[in-house]
C-alpha cells in the first residue's frame, strides 16, 4: 500500500502503517509494535498537552484576576511549565515513615493510569482513534469510575488527617456526580442509537447533537458540564484539595514527580471531560454541517477535523477554567445537595424527556 | 507450539489474578487486601476483554472495580486507622485453611480435566450493545424482562430500606 497522507483524513495514514508493519514482521510482533507506536503517542500527547494546558490555566487565571500571569521564561512566559516540569523532576521524593508504602507508591499511578485507559476511545480526527469499541461511552464511564481509588488510597495511606479528609470528600464527591455524569451522556446515546463514538460522530454529520436534541440536549449539556467540573476535583468543586482549609488535600504529603502525577491527572482528566462533552454534544471532529446548506458545509469542511475537535475541546476546557476563576467553592453539604436534590431528578426527567422526543420524532 | 498474543495475554492475566488473590487474602492490612482485590477484578475484566465481551467487561469495571471496591475502600476509610494491622493467625488455623483450599483446588482441577471441552465452531463476534438492550427488556422467546424486573424490585427495596435505617439512627439521637 502506497504511502498517502491527508490532514483531513487519517484513515489512510494509519492503515499504511499497519499494512506496513504486519507485511514487515510476524503479526505477534507487529502487534506489540503497534502497541507500542500507540503508548509512545500518548505520553508524548499527554506531556505535551500537560504543559500546554498548565500554562493556559495560569494565562487564564491571570486574565480573570487582572494579572499578568507567568511573563519571564520565554516570550509571554512560554517556557515557564518546562522550567516547572524540571524543577519538579529534579526534586526529593519524601518517604514517610508512618505511611503505607506500597499503597502510597501506587496510589498516583491508579490515577494516572485511570486517565489513560479512558484516552484511548476518544476519537480525535477521522481514523485517528486508538479504540473503537462498541460501547464507547460506557467503557470511558466505566473506566473512569476507578480514579477515584487512586484518591482515596492517597488519602488514607498518607496517614495525615487533612489527607483523610480530603479523600473522604473527594471520595463523597466523584461517586455521587458520576450519576450525573452518566445520566446525562445516556440522554445523548437515546438520541444517538448508539454507544459507539465513531457512530456517535458520524450520526451528527447533518446536525451536531446539541442542535439536533434541542431543549433536552442542551439541559444535559449543563449538567454533564456541571457534574464532570465536579468529577474532576476541579474549583469550584475542589474540595477534596481545598487550600485554605485542608492544606493540599489528598496529596499534602506527595512531593516530587508523584505530585506531579497527580497534578497532571487533574489536567488529562480536565481534557479527557472536555473531549467526551465535545464528541458527545458538539460533533467531535465533524465540521459544522446543517442540512440543506451545501456551500455552507463545503466552508465548513475546508477546516480539518482535528482542530474542530480541538478547538471545540479547547473551548470546553476554557469555560471550566472560567468556572474554577469565578465562582467559590461549595461546601460539602452544598454540593451534595446540588447532585442529590436538583442535578439528578433534573437528568432522570430529562432522560424521559430525550426518550418523549425521540419516539415523536420531535428532533431535527 | 508457539506462543501467540492471546495465550500471552491469558497468562500474564491469570498470572495476576492468582498472585493477587493470594495476597488478598495473607495481607495484614485491611485496605492492602481491599486495593489487591481491586487488581484481581480488574484483571478479570482483562479476560473478557481478550474474549471480546466488552460489555461484561466493563460491567465488571463498573460494578466491581468501580462500585463495590470503592464502596469497601470507603468503608475502610471510615472505621480502621493506619495504624492496625490483623494479628498473625495461628499454625493450626493455617494448617486447617490450607488444607481446606487444597481441598477445593482438587476438586475444581479434576472435574475441569474430567469434563470433554469441544472447541466451538461459532465464529467470535462482537456482542452488539443494542442486542443486549432489547433482549434485556424483550418478553418473548429468549428475553430477560422478569429476571430484570425482579432485580429492580429488589433493588428499590434494597435502597427503601437503606434510607429507612438511615433515618431511624437520626430521631434516636435526636430523643
Amino acid at each position: 500500500m502506497a504511502f498517502s497522507f491527508s490532514i483531513y483524513d487519517f484513515t489512510s495514514f494509519t492503515q499504511w502503517i499497519d499494512k506496513s508493519l504486519y507485511a514487515a514482521m510476524p503479526p505477534f510482533w507487529a502487534l506489540i509494535v503497534e502497541m507500542v507506536i500507540i503508548g509512545i503517542v500518548f505520553l508524548g500527547f499527554y506531556a505535551l498537552l500537560g504543559l500546554f494546558l498548565v500554562y493556559a490555566e495560569r494565562k487564564i487565571c491571570a486574565f480573570m484576576q487582572c494579572r499578568v500571569g507567568p511573563n519571564r521564561v520565554g516570550p509571554f512566559g512560554f517556557i515557564q511549565t518546562i522550567a516547572d516540569l524540571i524543577k519538579l523532576l529534579l526534586k526529593e521524593l519524601i518517604f514517610i515513615k508512618n505511611a503505607d508504602k506500597i499503597l502510597f507508591n501506587v496510589a498516583p499511578f491508579i490515577v494516572i493510569i485511570v486517565s489513560f485507559l479512558a484516552i484511548a476511545a476518544i476519537p480525535f480526527a477521522k481514523g485517528l482513534h486508538a479504540m473503537d469499541f462498541n460501547i464507547g461511552v460506557f467503557y470511558i464511564m466505566a473506566v473512569s469510575s476507578m480514579g477515584v481509588i487512586g484518591v482515596l488510597l492517597a488519602g488514607w495511606s498518607s496517614n495525615n488527617k487533612y489527607s483523610l479528609i480530603g479523600a473522604m470528600r473527594s471520595g463523597a464527591q466523584i461517586v455521587s456526580y458520576e450519576l450525573s455524569v452518566g445520566l446525562s451522556l445516556i440522554t445523548i446515546v437515546v438520541l444517538a442509537g448508539s454507544m459507539q463514538l465513531s457512530t456517535i460522530v458520524e450520526g451528527q454529520r447533518d446536525l451536531w447533537f446539541i442542535f439536533k436534541g434541542h431543549i433536552p440536549a442542551i439541559i444535559a449539556f449543563i449538567v454533564f458540564l456541571i457534574a464532570s467540573t465536579a468529577e474532576t476535583n476541579r474549583g469550584p468543586f475542589d474540595l477534596a484539595e481545598a487550600e485554605s482549609e485542608l492544606t493540599a488535600g489528598f496529596h499534602t504529603e506527595y512531593s516530587g514527580i508523584r505530585f506531579a502525577f497527580f497534578f497532571l491527572a487533574e489536567y488529562m482528566n480536565m481534557f479527557l471531560v472536555a473531549s467526551i462533552a465535545a464528541t458527545v454534544f458538539w460533533g467531535g471532529w465533524m465540521p459544522l454541517h446543517i442540512n440543506g446548506f451545501t456551500g455552507f458545509n463545503h466552508v465548513m469542511d475546508f477546516i480539518p477535523p482535528i482542530f474542530w475537535f480541538f478547538g471545540k475541546s479547547f473551548f470546553i476546557m476554557w469555560i471550566m477554567m472560567w468556572f474554577k476563576w469565578t465562582f467559590p467553592r461549595l461546601r460539602i453539604d452544598q454540593l451534595l445537595t446540588l447532585e442529590w436534590k436538583y442535578l439528578l431528578p433534573i437528568n432522570l426527567v430529562n432522560v424521559l424527556l430525550m426518550a418523549l422526543i425521540v419516539l415523536m420524532g420531535w428532533h431535527f | 507450539m508457539e506462543l501467540t498474543g492471546n495465550q500471552l495475554m491469558f497468562i500474564i492475566f491469570s498470572g495476576v489474578i492468582v498472585l493477587f488473590s493470594i495476597l488478598t487474602v495473607t495481607t495484614r492490612r485491611i485496605l492492602r487486601a481491599a486495593t489487591y482485590l481491586l487488581f484481581v477484578l480488574i484483571s478479570t475484566a482483562g479476560i473478557y476483554f481478550m474474549l471480546n465481551f466488552q460489555f461484561l467487561a466493563a460491567i465488571q469495571l463498573t460494578l466491581y472495580a468501580g462500585g463495590i471496591v470503592v464502596l469497601i475502600i470507603f468503608s475502610i476509610l471510615l472505621t480502621s486507622h493506619i495504624s492496625q494491622k490483623f494479628e498473625p493467625v495461628g499454625w493450626k488455623k493455617m494448617i486447617l485453611s490450607a488444607l481446606a483450599s487444597i481441598a477445593g483446588m482438587i476438586v475444581c482441577i479434576t472435574t475441569i480435566l474430567n469434563y470433554k471441552f469441544s472447541a466451538n465452531a461459532a465464529i467470535a463476534q462482537e456482542i452488539n450493545m443494542d442486542v443486549i438492550g432489547k433482549s434485556l427488556l424483550s418478553y418473548e422467546h429468549n428475553g430477560y424482562v422478569l429476571p430484570f424486573e425482579v432485580i429492580s424490585v429488589l433493588l428499590l427495596a434494597a435502597m427503601i430500606s437503606a434510607i429507612v435505617i438511615a433515618k431511624k439512627g437520626k430521631t434516636q439521637q435526636e430523643k
